[in-house]
């Protein structure tokens, strides 16, 4: 956590200080402590296990659904106890501060929710045939002020740690972006909160087991959501080192595909496209070249003309490209994005000769990050051209070659975010490699075709 | 878009073979005599049996696809799973029999059936078939019980009951799907069952809990557990779909990527994807487990991928006919590739040490067993089994030409002395037979 300002310090003191005061005010007298060990070893277990599943989301535990279940069963006090549990977590990791903080939290927003569900007439104790659906109301308050409690108490703290410097929050996404992650948590744990009502209803029948049955379900989903984060990781890895491998063959263009593939997401970013549209166009900057592969070796090391032949085996690297990855079920639109990625807005570019709407948006996308680096990386014939002159070429050829709108997304994009240029290949230390004399993407060198004629 | 592959249009029956057909009819025995029998009592309690049949349908619209080709429905089968458990639906005794659980059941599978019928999909019999032996086997066994008063007053009895009974279930399902993959794969029982059951482990367990929920929430809800507790199956459904999804994706880009290098000209088209083919029909016969087999795939798939690094094509990549040093550096060159991704660790072991020979010349007679390595130092299993299946297809190619594979294999059998395991090759040549066979 390292340093904490006087206010934040103040802050986490005083959530303390009145979780301890709450709790130990009781009253005890009449507290079931069977229901608050059960549900308190509960608590234990899942926070041991808590996984978070990925970068900067919060990870939700059961320990929530326990909690709520000791409202009903216990009360306010008893559910405070309940919360407190999660002191004593085996999760390895968090500071003792947070730990400390983390524990009143719990306790403070268990012990609110159990006001809650007392103001509207909830009824504490094992619920039966005749609680049911009037138990529903007071549970459904207590769940929204335990959700609201937790997730105010925790905005508070980390406003007050982190929330000061806030220089990288353009890789996080816009301001809306974070308001719909937001909405989304607090909905998925209100969903949640429901199983605390399910275990309280199932004691009745099967006792102590009643968690257990509820939450295997739920463990098994967390599961699968942790193999799947796995898998994708690997999935990216895999795809990145394919990619890799089919340009080690050029010296110069090694890691453009994985350097088109941030500038297309920064476009995309940057004008907003929904979540899963930006993923695809990663993947399609990553993939968007494979086709080149298909081009004779000879063809991409010709420093002279190249003869109409020559140039048509160019020509038809985007349609090679699209010939691999199409079977990859869910690239759907990124496959769009590959064809196309050298149409020109006037028409004047390949495969189609498709203009201004007709081509795909990823294509418009990818053709300005990929003409963008060609640029900005050295070549052959000419070295590594500045960002500023490579904006200037970029502006040049908008409305012509590229979507201005895209231009100007990918321009503010770069002057907020800067841009990673390559460094400069060092020649001879690799008798593999070979070299391109001259390059496609490079709108500033264009192919030099003999006249037909 | 996308361009769907021609498909040879076959009837249900040709694709099914010996097991399942045996599979089916006797399901439908059961079946028929259970309809008979709850037509001829009539329907008790319908109201239940009506809720019931309709989430089972319900699951079986849902159905999900786990990763290696199978088919589930989790709600579907939890469904049925609780109506064959149920005691009591408030305070009110059940009283259906174990053939009015089968009907239901099997009434509900068929329309949930229906929409994937009527957009195209395979009905997936053989699946049906097995959900419903197995809730069959648990209705016949609970049903008279749940009659018994100790059963219903004892908590602990009913929820010790229920779950054994549960747990029944999903092992006979486990085999039963087991013994249908060794007859459609040829795969060895014991593997098939050990994959089986760690495939569907995680589920099972999911599926098997909210069966019990639903029998016992039943008796403080009522009717309304049926809608409350498949919200948490749900969740775990779209949570396994996500990552069978993913599994999916991974399998697809691994083989449109390994393609680069038949549209880059290193190598003959459809190489890789024979190999990977041959690679895996050896690896079923010679009794791999699956996840191994899927790294032996990916492995035989990618098993060229060097290759791009090369300035220039080899003729024909075929590589069998290079110098060993040359494919030596491939296979060093592809592994580095592989390793990038850093996930892949023993895929690109396996990619490394293609070309070993099974047995180094010098390494006298001593240990030449048919399973495992000659030596501790030598290749591993799937590597060796590349090397033949790679080896194989140089020689050739995508003739069907039964006589030029036999011919193939015998020049294989030949080097087993030092260069391919004899294991492998004979794998080898149990598959390529089964595969001319067919083609006759």
């Amino acid at each position: 956590m390292g340093k904490l300002s006087r206010v934040a310090l103040l802050y986490i003191g005083a959530v303390v200080v009145l979780a301890a005061v709450l709790v130990a005010r009781g009253p005890f007298t009449g507290l079931s402590w069977k229901y608050v060990v059960f549900l308190g070893i509960l608590v234990i277990v899942s926070e041991s296990r808590a996984t978070q599943l990925r970068k900067g989301q919060l990870s939700w535990s059961s320990s929530s659904a326990a909690m709520l279940a000791s409202v009903i069963l216990v009360g306010p006090v008893g559910a405070a106890i309940v919360g407190a549990c999660t002191a004593l977590g085996l999760r390895r990791g968090p500071h003792i501060l947070q730990r400390v903080f983390n524990t009143s939290m719990y306790a403070l927003s268990a012990y609110l929710a159990g006001r809650a569900f007392l103001t509207l007439g909830g009824h504490v104790g094992l619920p039966d045939e005749n609680s049911f659906p009037a138990i529903i109301w007071p549970f459904a308050f207590a769940a929204l002020i335990h959700v609201a409690a937790n997730h105010g108490l925790l905005s508070g703290v980390l406003w007050l740690t982190r929330g000061r410097d806030r220089t990288s929050s353009g890789t996080l996404g816009s301001q809306g972006v974070g308001v719909g992650l937001t909405a989304r948590l607090l909905l998925s744990d209100l969903g949640y909160a429901a199983y605390g009502l399910l275990i309280a209803a199932l004691w009745s029948v099967v006792g102590p087991f009643a968690p257990l049955l509820v939450l295997i379900p739920l463990f098994v989903a967390r599961w699968a959501v942790a193999q799947f984060a796995e898998q994708q990781k690997a999935y990216e890895a895999t795809v990145g080192a394919l990619c890799q491998a089919v340009e080690t063959k050029d010296f110069y263009t090694r890691g453009h595909s994985d350097r088109v593939s941030r500038g297309s997401v920064m476009i995309a970013r940057e004008i907003a496209m929904r979540g899963e549209r930006v993923e695809a166009i990663r993947y399609a900057g990553m993939l968007h070249d494979v086709g080149k592969l298909g081009v004779p070796t000879k063809v991409l090391q010709k420093t002279g003309k190249l003869t109409e032949e020559e140039y048509a085996a160019i020509q038809l690297h985007p349609m090679r490209g699209l010939d691999i990855v199409r079977e990859i079920g869910f690239l759907d639109e990124a496959l769009a994005g590959i064809m196309h990625h050298h149409e020109r807005i006037d028409g004047r570019g390949y495969p189609m000769g498709l203009a201004g709407d007709e081509i795909p948006e990823f294509a418009r996308v990818l053709a300005v990050a990929d003409a963008f680096d060609s640029m900005t990386s050295t070549r052959s014939y000419r070295g590594a051209r500045p960002v500023d002159e490579a904006i200037a070429e970029l502006r040049k050829w908008s409305g012509t070659q590229f979507d201005p709108a895209f231009v100007d997304a990918f321009v503010a994009a770069i002057k907020r975010e800067g841009w990673l240029r390559p460094e400069p290949p060092v020649l001879a230390a690799d008798d593999l490699a070979t070299v391109t004399a001259q390059d496609h993407d490079d709108p500033g060198a264009p192919l030099r075709v003999i006249d037909s004629l | 878009m996308s361009v769907r592959r021609p498909e040879v249009r076959r009837y249900p029956w040709q694709v099914r073979d010996s097991g399942q057909l045996l599979l089916v009819v006797a399901a439908g025995v059961w079946l028929v005599a259970s309809v008979a029998q709850t037509a001829a009592n009539g329907l008790q309690d319908p109201r239940i049996a009506i809720a019931f049949g309709a989430l089972i349908a319900f699951g079986e619209v849902l159905r999900l696809n786990l990763p290696g080709d199978r088919e589930t429905a989790p709600i579907g089968f939890a469904g049925a799973l609780a109506y064959a458990l149920l005691i009591r639906v408030g305070s009110h005794v059940s009283q259906h029999t174990a053939q009015q659980v089968v009907t239901v059941a099997t009434i509900g599978m068929i329309i949930g059936a229906l929409p994937h019928l009527a957009v195209g999909r395979p009905a997936r019999v053989s699946g049906m078939a097995t959900r419903l032996l197995c809730v069959a086997c648990v209705a016949y066994i609970f049903r008279p019980l749940a009659g018994n008063y100790a059963v219903q007053h004892h908590w602990g009895l009913a929820f010790s009951l229920m779950t054994s009974l549960a747990v029944l279930a999903l092992l006979l399902e486990a085999v039963l799907t087991a013994l249908l993959r060794v007859d459609e794969q040829r795969a060895r029982f014991r593997v098939a069952l050990v994959d089986e059951m760690r495939v569907q482990l995680p589920l099972g367990v999911a599926v098997g809990a909210s069966a019990l929920l639903i029998a016992f929430a039943a008796e403080v809800m009522g009717l309304a557990a049926l809608a409350v507790f498949t919200a948490p199956l749900l969740v775990t459904q779209v949570a396994f779909r996500r990552y069978a999804g993913i599994r999916a994706t991974y399998l697809q880009t691994v083989r449109a990527l390994a393609k680069v290098t038949e549209i880059g000209g290193y190598v003959e088209a459809g190489h890789s994807e024979r190999v990977s083919r041959l690679a895996v029909a050896i690896g079923r016969e010679l009794g791999i487990h699956e996840p191994q087999l899927l790294e032996l795939e990916y492995a035989a798939l990618m098993h060229d991928i060097g290759q791009l690094s090369l300035h220039d094509p080899i003729p024909g990549g075929a590589t069998v006919l290079v110098s060993r040093s040359d494919q030596q550096r491939i296979a060093e060159l592809g592994a580095d590739v592989i390793q990038q991704a850093q996930v892949l660790g023993s895929v690109a072991e396996i990619v490394r040490r293609q070309n070993e020979p099974y047995r180094a010349v010098d390494a006298g007679p001593a240990a030449s067993g048919v399973h495992g390595p000659a030596k501790p130092s030598g290749p591993p299993l799937s590597s060796r089994i590349i090397k033949a299946a790679n080896a194989f297809d140089d020689l050739v190619g995508s003739s069907l030409d039964p006589g030029r594979a036999a011919a193939a294999v015998q020049r294989l059998r030949l080097d087993t002395a030092s260069e391919y395991d004899p294991s492998a090759v004979e794998a080898l040549s149990r598959v390529v037979n089964r595969r001319s066979v067919i083609q006759m």
